[in-house]
């Protein structure tokens, strides 16, 4: 595999000879290629692509998918009884996060937004860990096994220029990981998000940023954040590779991602990925997506369920059956109850944990105060 | 008389001053076909119609930065952060343009913008949504930073910011948007700026507060009643200007101060209290100025945000503290 090098001469600006030429003659072209292998029915189009040949890996696929869609469910049900804060639900976008989570080399680094539990189950972290974190408690972003990976990021697209930092981090070392930064449709729309796709194009960066484009940003449809016919021509602006790829067809992504994860290890640069998918539920627990979209809509996508048309191709070849669904569902179930028991378990942090982790070394100067809220907020000494 | 919340009264100020100057334009992220996270703006593109009642692209930089040029042509921007935890990037407008447009122009071009946004915590709510950082708004030359701290001041307050020539921060405290109701009469009737309120009168003590932290702040005045000590209560209400007037007048006849507030202890709006008093109210002190605040940490995550913002048991120790002087 290739050596990632650095670029080492400066660029220099162009030549008084750019100003020479054709009145009117067309400088920058460009085109947006949509990829999708397996379609809403189950059906593959084109060719199959090698990994997707071995019924093992698409199996594992549709298991996290599964798995993650009965979390989110679970997770729901928490919230409504008072067992869990605020939450955003993955429903309908598990084929994204499952994708990401399978192509990604565990030395690579994940900067998600915050529904992208699908991919990160993949990197080990824990179903209680989400639970904990939208349950009001820091340690379920303290991931046991992806140490590196970043936590769940609220303030919209503020991670984007987090991995250009990661990618530079990577890149001076000479090493061959990658940062995959996802956002969402309306994270496109910030200046976080044009600045750092714009300088890991200037910088050739080992990174790559996924667009999760779930239709909706909250009560804002796609089309009202930007008039761009397709997201990922945002990249062709930043002067890097950008795509579209059905956000529902997990072969699809995972072909696609896998391959910018390559370029992108090999020192070949960034690429955009655009995900076409859907937010099936409300925004979030807090949300009431009735109030300003239409159950015909919602209807419509459903029918394009990323789970439905795994499991359709899995049982047309013979790999699936329903049994194997009844099992999985046991599991899964299983496997959820154990993760919601362990989090309703673990007690709250004490009050002086506010400061454990502010600094490395609590300062001399707010020791009264950790004391104090020990005490429940005596400040008396 | 209609009996309603702070949030009711959110909606009613703006109602009211979309109908009477049609100068009044509302946008930010979601405020138009979904009325606003909270409500605030329900009902209001139904009324005023798309073009003066608008969602934004999702951008921050882009609400604050768009307020200021419509302020500058004469129009008269509300714009709305989502959150204040979302806020931070408009900062760069605020302090480098909305704050000093009229200073740099020797008057010529005003911005006589109003930013809503809901802070402080309280409500369970996730990440980055409970904080209270007002300091960072008080600190910016040219602004005016304003808390409401009940439906009633809710409702002159954001009138009187939506008419006021300069631009105002209005921090709306959601913990108690829903909290209780007032009777208010929609008369178009705004609260003076740049002054405090004096909600409770006593003798003993001066309890200084704003925002949510009010709510406490009056329940701890009631229990130091209860055993014999009568609290005065200030709602600074503008915190940027501030009324130091009011304060020292009632710092003069009662000796003592408490401040209180939810924001972070160390270059909070309570720091700025207890300097005016060192500099012009020392001699009228008969005990050290104690605050009541939040910890100078990470406002944590909901399970432990009790422990973090002050409670009444705290405020009530505190004035127990300096009478004890
Ligand atoms: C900077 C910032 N502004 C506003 C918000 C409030 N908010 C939370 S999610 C959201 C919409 C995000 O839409 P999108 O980027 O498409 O992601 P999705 O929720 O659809 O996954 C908004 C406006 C926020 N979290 N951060
Ligand atoms: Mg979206």
């Amino acid at each position: 595999m290739a050596k990632q090098t650095a670029r080492t001469s400066i660029p220099n600006c162009p030549s008084v000879s750019v100003l020479q030429g054709a009145t009117q003659a067309p400088v920058a072209r460009f085109e947006i290629h949509y990829h999708q292998v397996l379609d809403p029915k189950g059906q593959i189009l084109g060719p199959i692509p090698e990994f997707a040949k071995n019924s093992e890996t698409l199996i594992g696929f549709y298991r996290n998918m599964f798995k993650t869609r009965a979390f989110d469910t679970k997770a729901i049900a928490l919230q409504r009884r008072g067992q869990l804060g605020t939450y955003a639900s993955c429903l309908g976008q598990e084929a994204v996060g499952t994708a990401i989570g399978s192509c990604m080399r565990k030395e690579d680094v994940l900067l998600p937004a915050y529904r992208e539990y699908a991919a990160q189950f993949l990197r080990g972290v824990r179903m209680q860990d989400i639970l904990l974190y939208w349950g009001g408690n820091e340690t379920g972003m303290n991931f046991e096994i992806p140490r590196r990976d970043f936590p769940i990021c609220i303030p919209i697209a503020s991670q984007a220029p987090h991995a250009v930092g990661v990618g530079y981090a990577i890149r001076l070392r000479r090493e061959q990981r990658v940062a995959v930064c996802v956002l969402g449709d309306g994270g496109t729309s910030k200046g976080d998000f044009y600045e750092a796709i714009n300088a890991a194009g200037v910088w050739d960066l080992p990174i790559v940023f996924v667009v999760a484009n779930n239709q909706w940003a909250i009560s804002m449809p796609r089309n009202a954040q930007s008039r761009a016919e397709t997201l990922a021509q945002k990249a062709i602006a930043a002067g890097i590779a950008g795509e579209q790829v059905d956000g529902n067809d997990v072969i699809a992504l995972y072909e696609r991602i896998e391959k910018a994860l390559i370029k992108a290890r090999n020192g070949h640069g960034p690429t955009l990925i655009e995900a076409l998918t859907y937010r099936l539920s409300d925004h979030t627990t807090a949300d009431d997506a009735s109030r300003y979209r239409s159950e015909s809509e919602v209807a419509q996508w459903w029918r394009a369920d990323p789970l439905v048309r795994l499991r359709r191709y899995l049982s047309n070849q013979g790999n699936w059956s329903e049994k194997a669904e009844k099992e999985l569902e046991f599991e899964s179930q299983q496997e959820v109850e154990r993760a919601v028991r362990e989090y309703l378990d673990i007690p709250a942090q004490p009050a002086g944990s506010m400061f454990d982790h502010l600094y490395a070394s609590l300062p001399e100067s707010l020791e009264w105060q950790r004391r104090s809220a020990i005490q429940g907020g005596r400040q008396d000494d | 008389m209609t009996e309603v919340t702070l949030l009711d009264a959110v909606n009613l100020a703006l109602a009211r001053e979309m109908s009477a100057d049609p100068a009044v334009v509302v946008f930010g992220e979601d405020v138009g076909r979904n009325g606003g996270v909270f409500r605030a703006t329900a009902g209001l593109q139904e009324r005023f119609g798309a073009e003066r009642v608008f969602d934004t692209p999702l951008s921050e930089t882009l609400i604050a930065g768009m307020a200021i040029g419509m302020a500058a042509e004469g129009l008269k921007p509300v714009a709305e952060i989502q959150f204040l935890g979302f806020v931070y990037s408009t900062i760069d407008q605020i302090v480098n343009h909305a704050g000093r447009l009229r200073n740099r122009t020797r008057g010529r071009l005003g911005c006589p913008m109003v930013m809503r946004v809901p802070f402080g915590g309280g409500i369970h709510a996730p990440e980055h949504h409970s904080e209270s950082t007002e300091a960072i708004f008080a600190h910016i030359p040219g602004i005016r930073v304003v808390i409401p701290s009940s439906p009633h001041r809710a409702y002159g307050l954001l009138l009187a910011a939506i008419r006021n020539p300069d631009p105002v921060i209005f921090l709306e405290p959601k913990r108690i948007y829903r909290l209780f109701k007032q009777e208010i009469e929609d008369n178009g009737e705004e609260l003076p700026l740049d002054t405090c309120f004096l909600l409770r009168e006593g003798s003993d003590v001066t309890l200084v507060s704003w925002g949510a932290m009010i709510h406490e702040t009056r329940i701890a005045a009631e229990r130091l009643s209860d055993s014999g000590i009568e609290a005065e209560v200030i709602d600074l209400a503008t915190i940027k200007p501030l009324d130091m007037k009011t304060i020292l007048t009632s710092v003069e006849k009662t000796g003592r101060c408490v401040i209180v507030h939810e924001a972070a202890r160390t270059c909070g709006v309570g720091a700025e209290v207890a300097a005016g008093l060192a500099e012009s109210g020392l001699m009228s002190l008969m005990a050290p100025v104690e605050r009541v605040t939040g910890y100078d940490t990470v406002m944590p995550l909901y399970q432990l945000e009790k422990q973090y913002l002050p409670g009444v048991d705290r405020i009530v120790a505190a004035a127990h503290r300096t009478l004890e002087s």
